[in-house]
């Protein structure tokens, strides 16, 4: 058993309460010992005369386990006041996760297993059984836990000195039994009464008989057995049929026939046997296969009818989400009236539901069993109707609010029908939520969203073209060849690199999506498909030349997206201050990135290479993560502590003049780069939102000798940390994968920022052209968003299957395992999830890029026209504190959009496992995805909302900046 | 006017669909073993050159295509070379489109390219007939106000329907039904075709419905 595999320990419950295995024993009276597992002996503490735990909990340390059984083994076998032994090795198993079935680790663990079973069956003597099995298979991978075929089969060996099964009645080729079986054919054997519960059925080939051949006394022998047996499972199929309602009456009548019939025959035999009359064998035969027959159509009829579903609690839980995503989409849809009334819309809301819901739990208290399912279901429901009848009633009764937001919602439908076609958009995401209805769009969920992503890229060149925003200046230009027009060539110079732009970037878009396949993992389902070679840890690797390649490679993906950040900020001047913010991004970054490498360099150092350096390997290979992950914590809160990215440079006038000297004061910001971004535009629209006297208009030139403070990084201040956020969190996800993924990160970078790209210079092409919206970020360029983070999740190697969660990733840092299970389950989540928390943490950059990649577009056209006044002045973000109230229903907007979309593939998820509730593929694809969709929702949402923190946090402390600043100003 | 230009284009368009039908069912004579599914290539080699041949001849002859300019030996040869060499961009355009689209990259190399091929014939090959290799007036066919005659519109609606036949013939591979049309690049060869044709039967009808509301600017 895996450590940890909360899946795995789950199925050992479960199996424990379905067919009480071997261990309840130990209740019969008999002495075991154990050694082993150590989760045995947390399971049953107590139960054995004598125990050997070892712990278990640490799937790479191979041996402690196995060498621990074989210290006491032996000595244990020959002091014989035992009954059974159980001893349980893992090293296969833990084997088999680390390093996979190929690996000479495996050939040297398998071949000391085979030593222990030679050894252990030569000195058992004739009144034992040796019993050896395996609770689960493997897949290609090393792993288990899923149906496949690979994982579900073990080997099961059975020998005793003594004579078990006649030599002539021999099996020519190995039978296949169920696992449970084992329970009452070992309960026989050991002469104890089969386990109440159990429903298997006795594997008659081992119930010995005196003599072996004599085949109708055999054959009664086994029929005995049977008998035993069908009479247990009779019993507790009456008591148990008496609890549970859910069983067919039909079938259970029909057992009962033929359980009856079926003994009474096996009486009737049994006495004549005793009275020595002759024995017909043929009666014998059919009587033991009526007894088969009974217990195969128990096991069949309790396997069909143990999965139970509770139609209420589904159609509540889909009302539920329904009534979630309709909320959504109001927020989203009527921004203004909810921002501008949300205290009473919340109040109502959460003030009628836990009246509501409090009513009801105190009604259950006392008269009822307590539910606390129906108590939070009756909150969320009394809590979204009131919210829509509390909106309903503002929307009717405010005719101001109305006409606000009608005239809002009209600017907006325009905007956006010019802008995408909201038929088309609606039809893909329509389509996105169908194909979660069909379990081969499941399996294939990857291509599926990849080829929507792609479409909508395309789907808006298209669009433009069609529009002729794209290209009709470039006709224009062409026709009118007239020197003198120089505003429309300009318009016409300006569009054409702004149509290559946009062409480079869908193409860089479907690019990655096309990379992005490179790393993804394999379903059951997936017949011809092999895993990502990126996906192994690099530790598998047996080729020396392939593992150095692809951990340079991993190594350059990492300094890569941290050198593309650093340029980024560098470049909007956001790399000069004093503050936490810029401290984390000069000095903890470059420092987290290292020992990112040096903790992969470690890992992946065979053991055997190095054999004196194993301590300090082991030391190092938990104390980089570890330090990795302060370091992370670290940034995380100075980036809370102090976001600011501003650097304020005091004034002072000298001979040399102005422009040359800020040049020198940030040495890393390239000098046109600088003239675009330099601060005095941007202080002077600050000011002006400050209300300090300016006069409009001025020419630029004067304002060079005006200003006594100059500030960078202004333009980009919500931005900068929000991009600080993202790469923090890239590198801590990056460490929780295997080295590999390192480039799948890049990758996906690459692709948030072609998103990002075409999203800017859509709208910068309508927005001159066509209307000026206030912030309002498309359903397109959303919804793109939202597809690009579920084809993360594949391309991070990640699949929606539990087989394949990477549960390595609870031991990075913490090879020696952990005391607590929050820790380990926290890793894997962040593991699971990366890509959801990625995309839902940068979010907010849909609503900040067009605006940073604005001025780009004024401020050359304006400087070549010889016109910089001040209103062209670029004031990227600055734009948004000029008009708060837009600034914030737009990002409102925008995350309910995400949430929103999110919610509607959740709805459709589980729409889609209740309605096929009964599919053949239910428990293997839908079951699945439902929770992984649920569980990525619930991780998209925390971390939205924590985005959302960030960026309240950056707007007080800009507050407090600018109040700070004033002094000095007046000065 | 217009009824005989439509009349004409009705015409036209029936040519070619039958021509497809042709194109799919005459191979039976010549290969032995031949189906859609099973000889796809041989299938979409013969739909591919009947379907060129048809349009080139036919808008030969009826005379959509611009006039040109001038009439020296050299000028036309340059014409045919560029018309030549964007058939053959197009092709290439189409491969990598489909290509990023998710169709594997080395192993069924030659389908893609075919497909590519075929696409290229029902939209490339018809705006190079009809407009010349122009890629100006192509442009400005495939703007919103840029049809200047019913041909145009006829060309737009077209290339639409078999680009958006294509996209939807990628649906049903996934599905695990094991058919045999659903291999690359069966279905999506299959969708174009069949968006092509409705696109031909659609757009006739289209323009005589909407006679009324479309004017279109002088040349």
């Amino acid at each position: 058993m895996p450590a940890l595999s909360f899946l795995d320990i789950l199925k050992f419950v479960l199996m424990a309460s379905l067919c009480p295995h071997i261990f309840i024993l130990c209740n019969a009276g008999k002495r075991v010992v154990f050694m082993g597992d150590d989760t045995w002996d947390s399971l049953f503490p107590k139960h054995f005369q004598q125990s050997f735990p070892f712990p278990s909990f640490n799937v790479k340390d191979l041996h402690t386990v196995d060498n621990g059984i074989l210290k006491h083994l032996y000595p244990s076998m020959k002091r014989k006041d035992w009954d059974i032994i159980i001893a349980h090795f893992l090293g296969v198993d833990h084997c088999g996760h680390r390093y996979g079935p190929d690996h000479p680790a495996m050939a040297e663990k398998l071949t000391q297993m085979d030593q222990v079973i030679r050894s252990v069956a030569r000195l058992i003597e004739n009144d034992t059984l040796l019993v050896v099995f395996g609770d689960h298979g493997m897949t290609d991978t090393g792993d288990h836990g899923g149906e496949s075929q690979k994982e579900t089969d073990a080997a099961l060996f059975l020998y005793t000195p003594s004579m078990l099964v006649s030599t002539e009645q021999g099996l020519a080729e190995p039978m296949v039994v169920p696992q449970i079986d084992l329970t009452p054919t070992l309960a026989l054997l050991l002469g104890i009464p089969i386990p109440y519960s159990s429903i298997g059925k006795v594997m008659v080939q081992l119930i010995p008989s005196g003599d072996l051949f004599d085949h109708n006394a055999q054959e009664l022998q086994q029929a005995e057995a049977l008998f035993v047996n069908a009479k247990q499972v009779n019993r507790f199929l009456e008591t148990y049929s008496l609890v549970a309602k859910h069983l067919p009456q039909e079938t259970l009548d029909h057992l009962q026939d033929m359980y009856l019939k079926a003994t009474k025959n096996y009486i009737m035999l049994r006495d004549a046997f005793a009275t020595h009359s002759p024995l017909n064998s043929q009666e014998l035969k059919k009587l033991i296969s009526d007894f088969h027959v009974y217990l195969v159509s128990v096991q069949e009829m309790c396997k069909v009818s143990w999965a139970q579903f509770h139609s209420l609690q589904i159609i509540v839980g889909i009302i539920v989400l329904v009534g979630s995503c309709v909320v959504c989409f109001i927020v989203s849809e009527f921004a203004s009236i909810v921002e501008s009334s949300y205290k009473e819309l919340l109040f109502l809301a959460v003030f009628t539901g836990a009246f509501a819901s409090g009513t009801v739990a105190i009604f259950q208290f006392f008269w009822l069993e307590f539910e606390a399912f129906s108590v939070l279901g009756t909150f969320t429901v009394v809590a979204q109707v009131a919210f829509l009848w509390k909106f309903n009633h503002l929307k009717n009764s405010n005719r101001y609010f109305l006409n606000r937001a009608v005239n809002i919602i009209n600017t907006a439908l325009k905007g956006e029908l010019q802008m995408t076609s909201p038929l088309i958009v609606f039809m893909v995401f329509l389509l996105r939520c169908a194909s979660l209805f069909s379990d081969s769009y499941i399996v294939a969920e990857e291509q599926v969203v990849s080829f929507l992503l792609s479409s909508l890229g395309l789907f808006i060149l298209v669009h433009l073209t069609w529009y002729g925003n794209l290209l009709h200046s470039f006709i224009d230009g062409f026709k009118t060849t007239n020197p003198g027009m120089s505003s429309q060539q300009m318009a016409f110079v300006k569009d054409k690199k702004t149509m290559h732009v946009l062409v480079a970037c869908v193409a860089l878009l479907m690019f990655s999506l096309c990379l992005s396949h490179v790393f993804h993992g394999c379903r059951d389902e997936q017949v011809i498909c092999t895993p990502s070679l990126f996906l192994a840890p690099l530790c598998t690797l047996q080729d020396v030349q392939l593992r150095n390649i692809h951990y340079v490679l991993s190594v350059c993906s990492l300094l890569t997206s941290y050198y593309l950040v650093r340029r980024w900020l560098c470049y909007y001047g956001n790399f000069n201050s004093h503050s936490l913010a810029v401290f984390v991004a000069r000095f903890e970054l470059p420092l987290l990135v290292v020992c990112i490498c040096l903790f992969w360099a470690v890992s992946s150092t065979p053991e055997e290479s190095f054999v004196n350096w194993q301590q300090f390997i082991r030391l190092a290979s938990s104390v980089f993560p570890r330090v990795a992950f302060v370091l992370f914590c670290l940034g995380i809160a100075a980036v809370f502590w102090n976001p600011l990215t501003v650097f304020v440079k005091p004034k002072v006038l000298s001979e040399e003049g102005p422009i040359t000297q800020s040049y020198r004061a940030s040495g890393c910001v390239s000098p046109q780069a600088e003239l675009q971004h330099l601060i005095p535009h941007i202080y002077q629209c600050m000011r002006r939102s400050y209300q300090v006297p300016k006069e409009e208009g001025e020419s630029l030139k004067d304002e060079y000798y005006q200003p006594t403070v100059e500030a960078f990084g202004l333009g980009t201040v919500y931005s900068a940390p929000m991009l600080l956020i993202l790469v923090l969190f890239q590198l801590l996800l990056a460490l929780l994968h295997p080295e590999g993924l390192a480039l799948s990160f890049l990758l996906m970078l690459l692709e948030a920022f072609a998103i990002l790209q075409i999203h800017s210079k859509t709208s910068s092409l309508y927005r001159c052209r066509l209307y000026s919206d206030k912030f309002s970020v498309p359903w397109c360029v959303v919804l793109m968003w939202a597809l690009a983070s579920t084809q993360f999740f594949y391309a991070t190697g990640h699949l929606p299957t539990f087989p394949s969660i990477q549960w390595n990733a609870a031991f990075i840092g913490f090879s020696e395992g952990h005391s607590n299970q929050v820790l380990p389950a926290l890793l894997v989540l962040l593991n699971t999830f990366s890509s959801c928390i990625l995309l839902a943490v940068s979010c907010p950059l849909l609503l900040f890029w067009p605006l940073i990649c604005e001025p780009s577009n004024t401020a050359k056209s304006g400087s070549k026209l010889g016109e910089l006044k001040s209103d062209n002045i670029p004031v990227m973000e600055m734009k948004l504190r000029d008009n708060p109230e837009y600034f914030s229903r737009a990002l409102l907007q925008l995350m309910a959009r995400y949430l929103f979309i999110h919610g509607a593939q959740l709805l459709a998820s589980v729409c889609a496992a209740a309605i096929l509730k009964r599919h053949l593929m239910v428990w293997k694809v839908f079951a699945p995805k439902l929770l992984f969709e649920a569980s990525g929702f619930l991780v998209t949402s925390l971390f939205v909302i924590i985005s959302l923190i960030l960026i309240m946090r950056v707007d007080v402390c800009l507050t407090r900046w600018v109040k700070q600043l004033i002094p000095v100003d007046s000065r | 006017m217009k009824d005989i230009e439509i009349k004409g284009m009705v015409s036209a368009h029936a040519i070619i669909a039958i021509t497809i039908l042709l194109a799919t069912l005459a191979p039976t004579l010549f290969v032995g073993n031949y189906s859609v599914y099973g000889t796809h290539l041989v299938w979409l080699y013969s739909c591919c050159s009947a379907v060129a041949a048809v349009n080139i001849a036919l808008y030969a002859l009826l005379g959509v295509s611009p006039t040109p300019k001038r009439h020296t030996l050299s000028y036309k040869v340059t014409k045919l070379f560029r018309s030549f060499m964007y058939f053959g961009f197009s092709c290439l355009i189409f491969h990598g489109i489909v290509v990023l689209y998710g169709a594997p990259l080395i192993e069924s190399a030659l389908e893609t390219f075919s497909f590519a091929v075929l696409l290229s014939t029902f939209t490339t090959l018809r705006c190079i007939c009809m407009l010349g290799p122009n890629v100006q007036a192509w442009i400005r066919v495939f703007s919103k106000n840029g049809a200047m005659s019913i041909w145009d519109t006829s060309l737009q609606i077209t290339t639409l329907c078999s680009v958006i036949g294509a996209w939807f013939g990628a649906f049903p591979i996934p599905l695990d039904w094991d058919r045999p049309w659903q291999v690359w690049p069966v279905s999506c060869t299959l969708g174009a075709t069949f968006g092509f044709v409705m696109g031909l039967l659609v757009a006739p009808s289209w323009i005589y419905w909407y006679r009324k509301h479309l004017t279109y600017k002088s040349k």
